[in-house]
């Protein structure tokens, strides 16, 4: 966060402040059912795109959790949260890339 | 300290840059955690990347073709059938449960880092102090269990697999149990390649974190952060550990749930 100087002791020693950990806890609670969620749908689906494209939305929801929540990304400023996030998408297109690409050396073997 | 670096003589305050701005809005280290993290992103994607290509070249479990599913190097498993084992539960089907308990004890740990950087901006040094014990813990939880998993997945079932290869221009049969990086019994040995390189990379990391903490527990327990006037190295080291267990959301879905 930006002002850090609230941090530094400008309150008396010895004094400490209530704890703010509601939202640590929500963002606890809502990881914890995405997973149970994700053990739910791993053994009553079959395998498939429907059960892939579940799991591969679940773990961009819980990544979006933790990274902004815990990583406390989403507070920062826009240009570093476009600095971290745009190096991520150009690795989603090299996994799309290479996935093919291992489909075409299936076919060719 | 000076609280109130504004004007004045020009004190060398850490969390300001050199020149007295601040890029984003973030401190130095905590602007470089983000992008060795990034730099980390790459090298941990370029493995479950190598993952995608590998398993993607190699025939898949087809119930019609291959009928009931049983360990075979002609097609790649299915993880759920190999991460089946629990401690204490010999013989026992239990399908990646044992994985589970795994990834809650890591996003436990990372509920408590996080329990500790809120401490930390309190001055609370006693719940900093807890908050980080039990992180630690949980770190050291999750890595006695990745030692168990990949004893079992070295060790292998007790029925082992039979293979079939040609030694010296002959068919030959020959049963192998468990894995390392040449033979596998559960199926290519490129599955257990990818396993012991990815879960492994990753154990390196919960292990370098593990150390991290205790630093940071050993130097807050001594008053260090309480006497510079503020706890920010909490947070730069909680980052890397959020880190570990976000790499480890990604490797649980795409190495052991698809």
């Amino acid at each position: 966060m930006a002002d850090h100087s609230s941090h530094h002791h400008d309150t008396e020693p010895g004094v400490i402040a209530e704890p703010q950990t509601k939202a640590i806890w929500r963002t606890f609670i809502i990881l914890s059912v995405l997973t149970a969620f994700e053990f739910l749908i791993a053994f009553t689906l079959h395998a498939g795109f429907l059960k892939t494209s579940i799991f591969v939305l679940m773990t961009i929801v819980k990544a979006f959790y933790i990274v902004g929540e815990f990583m406390h990304l989403k507070h920062e400023v826009k240009s570093l949260i476009w600095a971290i996030i745009l190096p991520c998408i150009f690795v989603v297109w090299l996994l799309l890339a290479l996935l093919m690409e291992g489909g075409f050396i299936f076919v060719a073997r | 300290m000076a609280a109130t670096a504004t004007t004045e003589a020009p004190v060398f305050d850490k969390k300001t840059w050199m020149g007295g701005v601040e890029p984003m809005k973030v401190s130095y280290g905590k602007l470089m955690m983000w992008f060795f993290l990034i730099s980390d992103t790459f090298t941990f994607s370029a493995l479950l990347v190598t993952y995608g290509l590998i398993r993607f070249s190699f025939q898949a479990y087809d119930p019609a073709i291959h009928g009931e599913f049983h360990f075979s190097n002609l097609y790649w498993p299915i993880p759920e059938k190999v991460y089946e084992a629990v401690p204490f539960l010999h013989g026992v089907e239990l399908p990646l449960v044992f994985v589970g308990i795994m990834t809650f004890i890591l996003i436990f740990s990372s509920v408590t880092m996080v329990l500790a950087v809120e401490a930390g901006h309190r001055m609370d040094k006693a719940a900093v102090e807890k908050y980080m014990l039990w992180t630690i813990l949980g770190g050291l939880t999750f890595l006695g269990s990745q030692a168990w998993e990949w004893t079992h997945f070295i060790h292998g079932t007790e029925e082992g697999s039979v293979i079939r290869e040609i030694v010296n221009g002959q068919w030959v049969e020959r049963t192998i149990f468990g894995a390392n990086l040449t033979e596998n019994q559960y199926g290519p040995p490129a599955f257990a390649d990818l396993f012991f390189f990815i879960t492994g990379f990753h154990g390196t990391h919960v292990l370098s974190g593990v150390v991290l903490n205790i630093l940071i527990f050993y130097r807050t327990s001594f008053g260090l952060y309480q006497r510079r006037g503020h706890y920010e190295m909490v947070e730069k080291v909680g980052l890397y550990w959020h880190f570990v267990d976000l790499v480890w959301v990604f490797v649980f879905t795409f190495f052991y749930l698809v």
